[in-house]
C-alpha cells in the first residue's frame, strides 16, 4: 500500500473519531445555556438540578474532544509535512488563531464550569458556560474557516523561495472569507445544534420509557424537541440548499460526483436513492426530474455542469460521494419527519409522553443525527479529492516523504485500539451517568447563598457560608 | 526587532508558559504514587490540578498552532522527523486526559488502580518524551537538504537526550512537588515537604551536570555565549531563581517558591533558545541544512497578522488564566463535583 493511502487512512480515521465529540460539545452546551437561564429567570431549582446533572455528561464529551482534538493538531506536521511546508504561511496562522481565541477561552473557562456549580451563584455558572460554549464556537468557527481555505482557496500567491513552493497570503480577509466558509460555518453549526439537542432528547425519551425522572424527562423533551425540529426545517431548506448552490458555483466537479450527473445537462434529477458507476458512467435509482437545476439555479432547465467538463484524473470516487450524499439528505428528510411527528403527539392531547414507538425513535435521533454529520463532511471531503488544497495541490504528494509504510502501519494500529478501548469506556461511562440520572434537587437556600457576581467574589465579601475558600 | 526576531521570542515564551504551567500537572502526576497512600489523597492530588489542567495543556496546543504559522518548515521538519516519537506523544497526552476524567467515575478498586497507573505513566511518558525532543534538538539532528531528516526512534535515545529527560523529570517533579504545597494539607503535606529538598538537591546536581555536557560537546552553544557574552543572564537569572526558591523552602514560603521555580524554568528555557539562536533545529549533517529563524520563518504578511492576534489575544489569556487560579486557590476540598 502507498504511504499516501496509508497517511489519508490514518488522517480520516483519526479526525472522523474527534468528530463524534464536538458537535455534541457545541449542542448540549447551547441546552445548557438554556437551563441556566431558566434558572436564572425562574428561580425554579429544576433548571439548576438539569444543568447539574447534564454538565456531568458535558465534562466526559468534552474530555473526549480534547484528548482526540490534539491528534489532529499535530498530524497535519506528522504526516503530512509537504502539505504543511506549502500552506503552513495561511493555514498554520488560522490554526494560531483557534488556540488563541478559543482553546485558551475554553480550557480557562472549563474548570468554573464543571468544579464551579457547588461554589458559584446562577448567573456567574451561566457566565462560564456561556463563556466555554462561545469558545467551542469560535473553535468551529475558525477551524472550518482553515478547512473552508482548503476547499475553495484564495487570497493567496505561490512563490518558490528556495525550499521548494509554498503558498504565501496576500489577503487576510480573501483567506478567512472564502467563498464556501460563511454557507459552511452556518450549516455545521444548525448540524451541531441538531446533535445536542438530539442527544437531550434521546436521554429525556429514555427515562420516559423506563418511567424515571418523569417530570425531568419531559422538561428536557419540552426544550429540545421544537429547537431541533425547527433546526432541521432550516438545515434542509435553508442551509443545506445553500450549501448545494455554493458547491455547485465552486466546485462543479464536485457536485457532479454528488448526484452522479457525468455529460452536462439541463433538467437534470435529484436522486432519492441510486447506485452510480464511475467505470460506465451510468446512474441508475428513484429520481425527481429536473429537481437538481432547480436546486443549483431555481429555474428546471439550468445545466448542470458533468464530470466530462473534468479529466478523468480529476474525478473523486463517484459513488462513495454519491452514497455519502444520499445518507445525509435522506437523513435530513427523516429528521423533519421525526421532529414533526414528535410535536404532532406533543400537542395532541400530550400523547408523546406515552407514545413508546416516538420514544423509541427518539431515543435512536443521537446516532442519526451524528451519522449525518459525518456523512456530511465524508461527502465534503471525499467529494474534494484528488486534491488535497482544491485546484491547487493534489494529495498524492502532500504527505510526509520520510514517513514510511512500517511507520504508518505502527500508528494506524496504535491509534486503532486506543480509540477503540477509549470509546467502549467512555459509552459504559455515559451509559452509567445516564441510568444515574439527575441529582437529588439541592436546598434552594444553599444555592441562594453562592457567590453570583465578580463584585463578590473578588472583594471576598461572598455569601458563602463555611467551607468554602 | 524584526517581526522573525520577535515570533522567536514569543515562540519561546509560549513553550516556557507550557513547561510552567503544564510542568506543575506533569510533576503531580509523577509523584502520586509515591506520595499518595490512600484513595481519597490520590483524589486531592488530582484534584489540585483538576480546574486547571486542561487550560494548561492548551499552551502545547498553542505551541503547536504557533510554530505551524511562524514557522512552517520546522513544523513539518520536526514532526514529521519524529513521527514515531510523536505519535507515543499523542499516545501518552490521550491517556493523561482520559485517565483524569474517568479514575473516579467509578468506585471498583481496580478501576481506579488502573486508571492511577495510566495517569502517572502518561506524566512520566509526556515529561520523558518532551526532555528527549528538546535534547535531540539541542544536540543537532540529520536533517538534509530539504530540510527532511529520518531519525529513529533508537536514535533519539542517545545518552545526552536521556540526561536531558532525567534532568526535566526532576525539574517538573520539583515543581509539581512545590505547587502541591500550596494545596494539600495534613499528612499528605508533610510527606511533601520533606520531598521538596531532597528533589531540589537532586534537580541541581543534575542540572549542573547537564549544563557543563551541553557546553562541552556542542560547540556552536559555547560559541553562540562567547561571541554574546550578555546572553548568560538567563542562566544568571536561572540560579538566582532556583537559590531564591531554596530559601524560600527553608521559610516555608511555598507561593514565593513556586514563583521563583516558574522563573527557573523560564530562565532555563531562554538560556537553550538563547544559545541556539538563530538556529531552530540544528543539522548535524552539515551546518548549512540547518532550519534557522530566517530561513524556516513565513512571510512578512503571516508573521504580521500572527502578532496583531498575539495582542489582542494574550492579555484576554492572561486574565481569565489569572482568574481561574485566584477562584481555585487555597487547599483542595473534595466535594460531589471533584474528580
Ligand atoms: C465542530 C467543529 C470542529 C471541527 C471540524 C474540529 N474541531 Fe477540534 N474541537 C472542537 C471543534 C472542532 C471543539 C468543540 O472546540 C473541541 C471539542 C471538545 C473540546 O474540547 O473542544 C475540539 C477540541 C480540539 C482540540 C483540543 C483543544 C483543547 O485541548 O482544549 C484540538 C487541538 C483540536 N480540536 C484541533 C482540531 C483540528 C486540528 C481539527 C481539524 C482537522 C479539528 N479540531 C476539527
Ligand atoms: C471534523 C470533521 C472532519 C471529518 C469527518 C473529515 C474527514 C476526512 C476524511 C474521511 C478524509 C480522508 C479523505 C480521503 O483521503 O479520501 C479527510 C482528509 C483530510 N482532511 Fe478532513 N475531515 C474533517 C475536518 C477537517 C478539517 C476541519 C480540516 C482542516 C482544517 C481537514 C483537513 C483534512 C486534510 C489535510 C486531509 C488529508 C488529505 C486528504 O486526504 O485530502 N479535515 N478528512
Ligand atoms: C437535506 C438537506 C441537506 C442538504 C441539501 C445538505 C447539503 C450539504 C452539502 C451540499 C454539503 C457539502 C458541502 C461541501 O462539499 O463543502 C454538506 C455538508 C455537510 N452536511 Fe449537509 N445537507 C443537508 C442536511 C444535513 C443534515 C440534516 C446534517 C446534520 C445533522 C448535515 C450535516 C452536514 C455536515 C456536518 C457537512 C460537512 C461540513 C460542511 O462542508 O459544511 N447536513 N451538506
Amino acid at each position: 500500500m502507498s504511504t499516501e493511502l496509508l497517511d489519508r487512512i490514518q488522517f480520516g480515521l483519526t479526525v472522523s473519531f474527534h468528530f463524534i465529540f464536538p458537535p455534541l460539545s457545541l449542542g448540549v452546551g447551547l441546552v445548557l445555556i438554556i437551563f441556566g437561564v431558566k434558572s436564572v429567570r425562574t428561580g425554579d431549582p429544576r433548571w439548576r438540578q438539569l444543568s447539574t446533572f447534564w454538565v456531568k455528561i458535558y465534562g466526559l464529551i468534552f474530555s473526549m474532544g480534547i484528548a482526540t482534538g490534539i491528534v489532529q493538531e499535530f498530524e497535519f506536521g506528522t504526516n503530512w509535512s509537504a502539505y504543511s511546508r506549502f500552506v503552513g504561511n495561511i493555514f498554520g496562522s488560522l490554526l494560531a488563531a483557534e488556540g488563541i481565541f478559543a482553546f485558551m477561552l475554553e480550557g480557562g473557562f472549563l474548570g468554573l464550569m464543571l468544579f464551579g456549580g457547588t461554589r458559584l451563584g446562577n448567573r456567574l455558572w451561566l457566565f462560564a458556560t456561556t463563556m466555554v460554549v462561545l469558545g467551542a464556537t469560535f473553535s468551529a468557527t475558525w477551524i472550518v474557516m482553515a478547512n473552508s481555505w482548503m476547499q475553495t482557496p484564495q487570497g493567496f500567491e505561490i512563490k518558490d523561495v528556495g525550499q521548494g513552493s509554498q503558498a504565501f497570503m496576500t489577503s487576510f480577509h480573501d483567506v478567512v472569507f472564502t467563498p464556501s466558509f460563511v454557507p459552511r460555518i452556518l450549516h455545521l453549526l444548525a448540524a451541531s445544534w441538531m446533535v445536542g439537542t438530539s442527544m437531550v432528547l434521546s436521554v429525556g425519551a429514555y427515562y420516559l420509557l423506563r418511567r424515571r425522572h418523569v417530570e425531568l424527562a419531559r422538561t428536557m423533551i419540552r426544550v429540545a424537541l421544537p429547537l431541533f425540529t425547527v433546526l432541521a426545517i432550516a438545515q434542509v431548506a435553508l442551509f443545506g440548499a445553500n450549501q448545494a448552490v455554493e458547491v455547485s458555483k465552486q466546485q462543479p466537479a464536485k457536485l457532479a460526483a454528488m448526484e452522479g450527473v457525468y455529460t452536462t445537462r439541463t433538467c437534470a434529477p435529484m436522486y432519492i436513492l441510486g447506485w452510480t458507476d464511475q467505470s460506465t458512467q451510468r446512474t441508475t435509482g428513484i429520481a425527481v426530474p429536473c429537481l437538481l437545476s432547480f436546486l443549483t439555479d431555481q429555474n428546471f432547465d439550468a445545466p448542470v455542469t458533468g464530470l466530462e467538463a473534468t479529466p478523468q484524473s480529476d474525478w473523486p470516487q463517484v459513488n462513495l460521494v454519491f452514497q455519502m450524499y444520499h445518507l445525509m439528505i435522506n437523513l435530513g428528510m427523516l429528521f423533519i419527519a421525526i421532529g414533526l411527528a414528535g410535536c404532532a403527539l406533543w400537542v395532541w392531547r400530550q400523547k408523546l409522553w406515552t407514545n413508546r414507538w416516538m420514544l423509541r425513535v427518539l431515543v435512536a435521533s443521537v446516532f442519526l443525527t451524528e451519522l449525518a454529520t459525518l456523512s456530511g463532511w465524508w461527502t465534503a471531503e471525499f467529494g474534494r479529492q484528488p486534491w488535497i488544497v482544491w485546484n491547487v495541490l493534489r494529495t498524492a504528494g502532500a504527505q510526509s516523504p520520510n514517513v514510511g509504510t512500517g511507520q504508518l502501519i505502527f500508528s494506524i494500529s496504535m491509534f486503532v485500539v486506543l480509540y477503540i478501548v477509549v470509546l467502549y469506556t467512555f459509552l459504559r461511562l455515559l451509559d452509567r451517568q445516564i441510568k444515574q440520572g439527575p441529582p437529588p434537587p439541592s436546598d434552594e437556600d444553599e444555592i441562594a447563598s453562592l457567590p453570583d457576581s465578580f463584585g463578590e467574589i473578588f472583594r471576598r465579601r461572598s455569601r458563602v457560608s463555611s467551607g468554602v475558600d | 526587532m524584526s517581526l522573525e526576531l520577535i515570533w522567536y521570542v514569543l515562540y519561546v515564551i509560549i513553550i516556557s508558559g507550557y513547561a510552567i504551567l503544564d510542568g506543575f500537572d506533569l510533576g503531580v502526576g509523577m509523584l502520586s504514587p509515591f506520595i499518595a497512600h490512600t484513595d481519597t489523597e490520590r483524589r486531592i492530588m488530582l484534584n489540585a490540578i483538576g480546574p486547571v489542567w486542561d487550560g494548561n495543556e492548551v499552551w502545547l496546543v498553542l505551541g503547536g498552532g504557533a510554530l505551524f504559522a511562524a514557522f512552517p518548515l520546522v513544523y513539518a521538519s520536526l514532526f514529521s522527523g519524529f513521527y514515531l516519537a510523536m505519535m507515543l506523544v499523542l499516545l501518552v497526552l490521550i491517556g493523561r486526559t482520559v485517565a483524569i476524567e474517568f479514575r473516579s467515575k467509578r468506585e471498583s478498586r481496580r478501576w481506579r488502580a488502573g486508571w492511577d497507573l495510566v495517569f502517572s505513566g502518561s506524566s512520566f511518558g509526556i515529561t520523558v518524551l518532551l526532555g528527549v525532543a528538546l535534547g535531540n534538538v539541542i544536540r543537532g539532528v540529520a536533517l538534509d537538504q530539504s530540510g527532511t531528516m529520518d531519525v529513529g526512534l533508537l536514535d533519539l535515545l542517545n545518552p545526552f537526550s536521556l540526561a536531558v529527560a532525567v534532568t526535566a523529570v526532576a525539574m517538573f517533579m520539583l515543581h509539581g512537588s512545590i505547587f502541591l504545597s500550596q494545596k494539600v494539607e495534613g499528612d499528605l503535606l508533610d510527606r511533601v515537604t520533606m520531598l521538596v529538598p531532597r528533589l531540589m538537591i537532586g534537580f541541581f546536581v543534575l542540572m549542573t551536570g547537564l549544563i557543563g555536557w551541553t557546553l562541552l560537546r556542542t560547540e556552536t552553544f559555547a560559541d553562540n555565549y562567547r561571541d554574546r557574552p550578555w546572553i548568560a543572564v538567563f542562566p544568571v537569572l536561572a540560579l538566582a531563581a532556583a537559590l531564591t526558591a531554596w530559601r524560600q523552602i527553608r521559610r516555608t514560603r511555598y507561593f514565593t517558591a513556586f514563583l521563583a521555580s516558574a522563573t527557573m524554568i523560564a530562565a532555563l528555557l531562554c538560556a537553550v533558545a538563547a544559545g541556539l539562536y538563530p538556529v531552530m533545529i540544528p543539522s548535524a549533517t552539515d551546518p548549512a541544512f540547518s532550519l534557522t529563524v530566517h530561513n524556516a520563518s513565513a512571510a512578512d504578511s503571516t508573521l504580521t497578522v500572527m502578532l496583531v492576534f498575539a495582542v489582542i489575544g494574550m492579555p484576554f489569556v492572561l486574565l481569565y488564566t489569572a482568574g481561574v487560579y485566584y477562584f481555585f486557590r487555597g487547599r483542595v476540598r473534595l466535594d460531589e463535583e471533584s474528580y
